[in-house]
This record gives C-alpha cells, sequence and structure tokens, in this order.
C-alpha cells in the first residue's frame, strides 16, 4: 500500500491511519495540536504556572452554566426574581448549577489575582511583553465587568441596592457622571432598563470582548514565549526547556480538578443564597457589593464631596495607569522579586491596603451594633426566603388583578352582568381571553364607551362569526357592563 | 502500514510513564465531566422530568354535602393553571350531579354549542344554555336545541373526603369531546 504513487505526498510527515487520520487528513488537527502542545517551557513544568489555564477552564466553565441557567431566566424586573427562584427552588440541579456559577465569579476573581501576582513576582512581562501585558489588564477590567454586572441579575434586594450604589459612584465622576450613570441605568433610576442592560453587557458584549481578548493574549504569550523560572532570561531563554504537553498539561487538569472540586463542594453544601426580592422603599438595607469590591467601597467613604474626584477618579485611575504601564516604566530585565524592592515593595503595599481596607470595613459593619444587627436581619431574611417554597409569579389575567376593578360599584355591577352573560365563559375572568375567545384586557384604549355598547348590541361579522351573540340589555345594565369593560386592563 | 509503529505507544519507550499519564489525564476528564455534564444535562432536561404547565386540582367542597344531591348544585371553583413559574388564577363554575349509576359527575358550565354558561333551570328540570337555548339532562347529556353534544364532564376525584376537579377547556362546536388549551 505504501509504495503506491497515491500515497506518495503525504509520506514526508508521519501519517496517522483510523478516524484521527481521516480528520487529520481534511483539517491538519495533527499539527494543530502538535502546535499547541508542543509549546516550550523553559525550565521545565511547575505549578506556579497553572493559574492562565485555570482561568481558560473557569471562564469555559462560566460560560457554560451560563448558557444553560438562561434557559429559565427572564431579565425583565417583573421576573427576573421570579426565574432566578425558579431555578433555584424548583429546577432540579438548578441550585447547584446556579451555585457553580455564582461562586465561580469568586474563583474567577481569585485566580486572576493569583495569574497577576505570579506574573508579577515572577517578572514575567518583561522582554518585549508589553502587549501581552496589556491585554491582560483589559481581561482583568472584562472580568471585574462580569462581576459588576452579574451581580444585579438575580434582582433581589442585595443585588438591587449594591448596583444602585455602584452606579451612584459611577455618577461621582466629574462632568460625565451623571451621564454615564444615565447610560448604565438606561435611565436616572434604577429599573427594568438597567437590567436590560446588565444583562446584555453580562452575557452578550463583554463575553465576545473576553473572547476575543482571551485569544489576543493566548496569541502574544505564544509569540513571547513562556518566560519560565524567576533566573531565565525572558527574551532569549537558556534553561533545557520541556514542551507543555504532558506534564504541564496534567498539572493544569488536576488543578482545574480541584476548583471544579471546590466550587461543587460548595454549591451542595453552602447553596449561593437568593434573597428576597428587591425592594427600593427599604430604607434600612444596608447594601454591601460582592467581598472582592469591598475594598473599594470602603476607600470610597473616605472621600466625601468635593474630594471625591481625588479619591474617585484621581487616586483610582493614576494606579490604574500605573499598573498598566508596568512593562513599559520597568525595563530592566531583572526578574528576581528580592532584587526588585520599589516594584514588588509597591505591589505588596497595594495588596496589603485594599486587604486593610477590606478589614476596616468589616470592622466597622460589625462593630457598630445597629449596623451588625441589620446585617444579621439581613442574613436571615435571605436564609428564610430561601426555605419558603416556590412561589409561581400571579400572572395580570389573574382573578386577583380582575378584583380591583371591584372597588367602583358600576364596575362591580358590570362585573356581575359580565358574569351572568357569560362573558366569561369565552372571554375569561376578568377578560383574560380564552382559546376560545380574544382577551378583553385594553380594549378600552381600543374603542370609546359608545363604540362598545353599538359593538355589544350589534357585533361585526367577524365577532359573529367567532360565536359572538348580540347583547340585549336595558341601558343602565349595558352602562355598567362597558364600564367593567374600561377596568379591564 | 509502513508507518503502522509511529502510532503504537509501546515503541516510544515509556510505556508505563505514558499510561500513568493517560490514567491521570482521564481521571481529569472524567472528575470535571461528572461534576459539570450531570447537572447540566438534569437541569435541560427538567422539563422532561416534571410536570412544568399543569392545572392543579380544584377544590369544590365537602364530599358530604353532595352525597344527597338530585338536583344539579351550581358551584364556583378556583382554576390554578400553572405555567413553569406563572400561575394564572381563575374562578369557574361547575355543575355537580350524578350520573345514571349514582356516581358523583362533575360538569363544566360552558354551553359545548359556542360557549355560553349553561343554566339549570329548576322549573323545567333541565339544563338551558340561554344563547340559544340547547338543552340538556340532569346528567348533561343533550336532550335538544343546537349543541353538538352533551355537557363536559371533568375529571374528578375526593381526596381526604373534599370533592376535587381539573378544570379544562374543550373545543366547541365538534360532536367529540376534546381538550383544548
Amino acid at each position: 500500500m505504501s509504495d503506491s504513487p497515491i500515497d506518495r505526498p503525504d509520506a514526508q510527515t508521519p501519517k496517522r491511519t483510523g478516524l484521527f487520520g481521516w480528520f487529520d487528513q481534511r483539517t491538519g488537527l495533527d499539527g494543530l495540536l502538535r502546535e499547541a502542545l508542543d509549546e516550550p517551557i523553559p525550565g521545565g513544568a511547575r505549578f506556579a504556572y497553572v493559574f492562565g489555564s485555570a482561568l481558560l477552564f473557569i471562564f469555559i466553565s462560566q460560560v457554560i452554566t451560563g448558557v444553560v441557567l438562561t434557559l429559565y431566566y427572564v431579565p425583565s424586573a417583573d421576573h427576573a426574581h421570579t426565574t432566578v427562584a425558579y431555578i433555584t427552588k424548583e429546577v432540579t440541579s438548578g441550585s447547584f448549577l446556579r451555585s457553580i456559577h455564582a461562586y465561580g465569579s469568586s474563583a474567577m476573581v481569585i485566580l486572576l489575582l493569583l495569574h497577576v501576582t505570579q506574573t508579577f513576582l515572577y517578572g514575567s512581562y518583561k522582554g518585549r511583553r508589553e502587549l501581552l501585558w496589556l491585554s491582560g489588564c483589559v481581561l482583568f477590567a472584562l472580568v471585574l465587568g462580569m462581576a459588576f454586572t452579574g451581580y444585579l441579575l438575580p434582582w433581589d434586594q442585595k443585588a438591587y441596592l449594591a448596583t444602585a450604589v455602584g452606579t451612584n459612584i459611577a455618577g461621582e465622576v466629574p462632568f460625565i457622571g451623571p451621564w454615564i450613570k444615565s447610560l448604565m441605568r438606561g435611565g436616572v433610576d434604577m429599573g427594568t432598563l438597567t437590567l436590560s442592560r446588565f444583562y446584555v453587557a453580562h452575557v452578550l458584549l463583554i463575553p465576545a470582548a473576553i473572547f476575543a481578548f482571551v485569544a489576543l493574549h493566548i496569541y502574544l504569550f505564544r509569540k513571547a514565549g513562556a518566560a519560565g523560572p524567576i533566573n531565565e532570561d525572558p527574551v532569549t531563554p537558556t534553561q533545557p526547556p520541556e514542551t507543555f504537553y504532558p506534564r504541564q498539561v496534567v498539572i493544569d487538569a488536576l488543578f482545574a480538578l480541584a476548583i471544579i472540586i471546590v466550587l461543587a463542594l460548595l454549591a451542595q453544601f453552602l447553596p449561593f443564597e437568593l434573597g428576597p426580592k428587591a425592594n427600593p422603599a427599604d430604607t434600612r438595607y444596608l447594601p454591601r457589593p460582592e467581598w472582592y469590591y469591598i475594598p473599594i467601597f470602603q476607600w470610597l467613604k473616605y472621600w466625601p464631596g468635593s474630594l471625591s474626584f481625588l479619591g474617585v477618579v484621581v487616586i483610582p485611575g493614576v494606579v490604574a495607569f500605573l499598573f498598566a504601564s508596568l512593562p513599559f516604566l520597568d525595563r530592566r530585565m531583572e526578574r528576581r522579586p528580592w532584587k526588585r524592592p520599589v516594584a514588588v515593595g509597591t505591589y505588596v503595599f497595594i495588596f496589603l491596603a485594599l486587604f486593610g481596607l477590606g478589614a476596616v470595613s468589616y470592622r466597622s459593619d460589625h462593630g457598630d451594633p445597629g449596623y451588625a444587627a441589620q446585617l444579621i436581619a439581613q442574613q436571615k431574611a435571605a436564609e428564610e426566603f430561601m426555605h419558603q417554597p416556590f412561589e409561581p409569579e400571579l400572572s395580570q389575567a389573574s382573578l386577583a388583578t380582575a378584583n380591583a376593578a371591584l372597588a367602583d360599584p358600576v364596575a362591580a355591577k358590570g362585573e356581575k352582568i359580565y358574569r351572568a352573560q357569560s362573558c366569561n365563559a369565552c372571554h375569561g375572568d376578568g377578560g383574560s381571553g380564552t382559546p376560545a375567545a380574544p382577551k378583553l384586557t385594553g380594549i378600552h384604549a381600543r374603542f370609546s364607551a359608545d363604540q362598545l355598547t353599538a359593538l355589544l348590541k350589534n357585533p361585526s361579522p367577524k365577532m359573529t362569526a367567532g360565536g359572538m351573540s348580540p347583547l340585549e340589555l336595558p341601558a343602565e345594565e349595558m352602562t355598567a357592563l362597558v364600564t367593567y369593560l374600561g377596568f379591564l386592563k | 502500514m509502513s508507518h503502522h509503529e509511529i502510532d503504537t505507544p509501546a515503541s516510544n519507550g515509556e510505556p508505563s510513564r505514558r499510561s500513568y499519564i493517560g490514567w491521570l489525564m482521564g481521571l481529569c476528564s472524567t472528575g470535571v465531566g461528572a461534576v459539570l455534564a450531570f447537572p447540566l444535562v438534569r437541569f435541560a432536561l427538567y422539563p422532561l422530568t416534571a410536570k412544568t404547565t399543569e392545572t392543579k386540582w380544584s377544590d369544590v367542597g365537602p364530599a358530604s354535602d353532595f352525597g344527597s344531591v338530585t338536583t344539579p348544585v351550581q358551584r364556583s371553583v378556583t382554576m390554578e393553571q400553572l405555567d413553569g413559574w406563572r400561575k394564572t388564577v381563575s374562578e369557574k363554575i361547575v355543575y355537580v350531579t350524578k350520573d345514571g349509576s349514582g356516581q358523583l359527575r362533575v360538569l363544566s358550565a360552558i354551553c359545548p354549542h359556542l360557549g355560553c354558561s349553561v343554566q339549570w333551570t329548576g322549573s323545567k328540570h333541565e339544563f338551558v344554555c340561554p344563547c340559544h337555548g340547547a338543552s340538556f339532562a340532569t346528567d348533561g347529556t343533550r336532550t335538544g336545541g343546537p349543541a353538538p353534544r352533551g355537557m363536559d364532564s371533568l375529571e374528578s376525584a375526593v381526596q381526604a373526603d373534599r370533592l376535587v376537579v381539573r378544570y379544562r377547556y374543550f373545543r366547541q362546536l365538534v360532536p367529540d369531546k376534546e381538550v383544548i388549551g
């Protein structure tokens, strides 16, 4: 077989057989896999290098769990909370998957911090890696954006008020602040348009940007090559390399397994809570963001009024700018942390400051008896809500809505006539409509009282064809009936 | 065939290390796959295992109230329809009566002709539809008028000494009872 002339063109490259060979000949899969797996790692595989792969893994897990959560979720202020409660309390594995997704966001932030810290301490941003670092900074911001936008979606008390605070902070930015705030909220106040915007950002815009920047980040990483250990030259590595596959792949896979097991244990034994539905009127509620925003939350407390420009814009802006421009500022090729006291010192200082702010926030919440009691009450309310059975949302056409009309005595009389004349048999109670006849809710917007009276006395041919018979009533009863129809909303 | 040896792991000289790595990779993929795939499938297939749309049993009253009925009794029942995470509550009129063998039977008040509410007319000892005059016997069988079939009986049961009924809508103007909606 191998001597036949047809086989000759392929004879140069190792040829695979079977199903894999069939695909390889058509896709070049083998070459792609080799390109991906044979990436050289100077100095060999290490546990310290797992965080990048782990972030990719958790991102994919977030995408998959997020996609299935949308099977039941509805992004509207009316329904969001009910549908999340439905997912949590009714749908099989719903609480588990939602918890994996919610805890996954925390896991992603933790891994992101570890990835950045490893890159920083190892000086892996050095040696023609400026764009790699910058694309990573964009991904950092995008992940924080995902966390911020996802937090609102359950539309519970915590989500609503924390987002109200978060968007208020954006409003503090001088000149364009109010404009940014209105743009984020889809209006001056928080409402259903806010939810639509956050939803679109969370499931379409930011994920699309993350996909694009992950591709760019990986491309730039492969272009620059793995930086290797701290005593390695970042541009022209000298230490004997080891390929990514198999050892680093196995280490990464074991770490991924550990992450998913931790998330699964949390999801199983400490399900992520859903609090009672957002109630903007509750002024006692103390909104608190997710843990990773707490230090910034605390920081902003120190910059009231005219100083807010400095605290909210200038200082964080300078820190972010310095952080992003790190590979441009730190041009030395020295990578060992103990030889870079200024850079490492600054990094450690910022981290300690963030921890400190978090600790201060915790102490001020738990040190004040009033705050502490309120926070405990909020926690209790959430636990209580979790234990209540799922309560379906009452549809607009339901009895409770229909009965609202009875406050008006004429409408109440009309309602009796509506039932006595069997109108409800076809048009449903409260004009909700049935398969036999259309709904009458909102009909007053399309026809005047006189037009309705005329139609009831002499139905149109279309109505007659549908089974509507002419109605003969004393004028007073007809008025009552038409009044009642006006109440159907 | 001449390249066959490239595909054979044994020829790479490290069969035990290779199989160890293969085992670890298998463990990780199976572990991650099982933790995620199983709940994902259960979540997506939830509508196959649970009733996501349902008309609940409506309470008509204590069963003892109807033991001695001789003429049909009108009752208003609260109908609760579940549709995923929402429900619709409405009030419906039914008649509790007895069939030929003396068993309780619950009839929908909706006329199978054009859907008006059928009334029990004690003086004539029959059901009469006020719209087009269809008439029905005590047990709901058609006795006259334009209706294509008798009054529609509803699925009913006695649960914990209460008479309950599952309210349904039926297609009008057809000779055979057919559930809609």
